[in-house]
């Protein structure tokens, strides 16, 4: 049995220099736009869902609780191999990309639509009185009226979603999307410094999800400004 | 008649709350509902603005009818309930909303008026309830007293043929309960046809033309504010008025 060694680390420094621009391009051009084209997919989706949820048909709710269930009870990572390792066997094939964006957007779907159920159903019953005693319809309370309060409410763990969603987008690299992952993957293939390379996807992750609790820092302090205290 | 309701029933599952209620009131006429804590006041003046739904029973107000023992469509509510805007005790204001853009939001967003003219509208309506220049803060910066007052002014602008209030100064600091019971009043003056819920008996005694006393459901006593207040026909409604005389 080989004792165990802390070798020497060497750093390759010109590799570590070369490999990081095609990492961080990779995280560019695919993970954040993957990221970003999901998300917004996801909570259109999500918000179905939640509304589904709400609604007072049983098939509808039926419908929608079976949904969030599967996604839920699932891995993402099947999921993704699902939609395009098998759909092309029904005869449905898309490109890798698009096949990334499905999957992220219809997980993000059932993640999302309990959180913003919760957040409609966190609205005091008042305000939806308040709004039909205007004379308004279950539409307009419900957009005009729930729905900016219920946003507020759900920002921060709307944003904890988001920033998930930027660390699984690394799942893609499965199905071949050239982003961050896999691109520090593929320069592993030749030059085997797994431990440098891989470190810097990471690193690069970090500092995109850094930058983005950041923002949701702001944001959160900007809304807290015009929130109700009761 | 203005507002006539007729056998009004009302049940949450088991329990009866309101076992046939009959009300009328005149154009131009204030009505004040007293009663217990728990005999049904807001779930009558609720069902009045069809927010709940009574099981039997006919309204009618403003000449538009509703039968409850048959199933209402949403248009048929709606209908109805716009015959009517309510006070409530806990005010609802929007709070994601300024003073101004609540009070507009039922005659731009429901009515169509004109947004200019809502406003214009809308600050003279601020300017009567003394808060004219109130109208860019959000409810929170106010006080109980101003945001009830806002409440009072999104329901007038309305123009309703009648106001509901359900008890508008319970929840207010006393010093807070004069400018808004003040505001009541002047609506009185100017001929709006109101229902209100309260205890402030001598508000009531000035302002109202009948006072009705609700007790378990049922409208046990009612008459002009000399007949209900100085010489009450049933022992419950003495004790009820010296209850509340005793609090003051
Ligand atoms: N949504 C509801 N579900 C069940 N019970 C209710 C509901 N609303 C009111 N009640 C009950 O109806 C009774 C009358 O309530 P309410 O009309 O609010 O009385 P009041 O305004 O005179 O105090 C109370 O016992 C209350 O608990
Ligand atoms: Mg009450």
């Amino acid at each position: 049995m080989a004792p165990f060694v802390l070798g020497e680390i060497t750093i390759d420094w010109p590799l570590a220099f070369h490999s990081f621009w095609p990492i961080l391009q990779g995280g560019l051009i695919y993970t954040i736009p993957l990221a970003i084209i999901s998300f917004i997919f996801g909570l259109a989706l999500a918000m179905l869902m939640a509304l589904l949820r709400l609604s007072k048909v049983n098939v509808a709710q039926g419908a929608a609780r079976v949904y969030i269930s599967i996604i839920r009870g699932t891995p993402l990572l099947v999921q993704l191999a699902i939609i395009f390792y098998g759909l092309p066997d029904l005869g449905i094939e898309v490109s890798p990309f698009v096949g990334a964006v499905v999957a992220l957007s219809m997980n993000v779907g059932g993640y999302a639509a309990e959180t913003i159920r919760a957040s409609i159903l966190s609205v005091p019953q008042g305000q939806w009185e308040a709004g039909y005693t205007l004379g308004m319809n279950d539409a307009q309370v419900m957009c005009r009226i729930i729905l900016p309060q219920a946003a507020r409410v759900s920002v921060p763990p709307l944003s904890n979603t988001f920033i998930s969603l930027v660390k699984d987008t690394s799942l893609a690299s499965t199905i071949t999307v050239t982003e961050l992952f896999r691109r520090a993957q593929e320069i592993t293939a030749t030059s085997y410094d797994f431990l440098l390379l891989y470190s810097e996807a990471a690193l690069v992750y970090w500092i995109f999800c850094f930058i983005l609790s950041m923002i949701q820092g702001h944001i959160e302090n900007r809304l807290d400004r015009y929130v109700a205290r009761h | 008649m203005l507002l006539q309701a007729k056998d009004i029933h009302k049940s949450f599952g088991e329990s009866r709350i309101l076992k046939g209620v009959d009300l009328s009131l005149d154009e131009g006429k204030v009505l004040v509902m007293i009663g217990p804590s728990g005999s049904g006041k807001t779930t009558l003046l609720r069902s009045l603005n069809l927010l709940e739904l009574p099981e039997q029973g006919t309204l009618e107000i403003n000449g538009i009818h509703a039968d409850f023992g048959k199933r209402l469509s949403k248009k048929e509510v709606r209908e109805i309930r716009i015959q009517s805007a309510m006070v409530f005790q806990a005010h609802n204001l929007f709070p994601h909303k300024t003073v101004l853009e609540n009070v507009i939001e039922g005659p731009v967003i429901v009515q169509k008026v004109l947004k200019n003219q809502a406003i214009d509208e809308a600050r003279k309506i601020l300017d009567d309830v003394g808060l004219f220049d109130y109208q860019n803060q959000y409810p929170f910066q106010l006080s109980g007293g101003q945001q009830q007052r806002v409440g009072i002014a999104r329901a007038v602008a309305l123009k309703p043929k009648l106001l509901l209030f359900d008890e508008p100064t319970s929840a207010l600091d006393p010093e807070l309960v004069a400018d808004v019971l003040k505001v009541m009043r002047d609506l009185a003056a100017n001929g709006w046809t109101m229902v209100i819920v309260t205890h402030e008996l001598k508000f009531a005694q000035e302002v109202a033309d009948e006072v009705v006393f609700i007790d378990q459901g049922v409208i046990l006593e009612k008459g002009n504010p000399d007949q209900l207040f100085q010489h009450p026909k049933h022992e419950r409604t003495r004790r009820f008025l010296s209850r509340i005389l005793q609090r003051v």
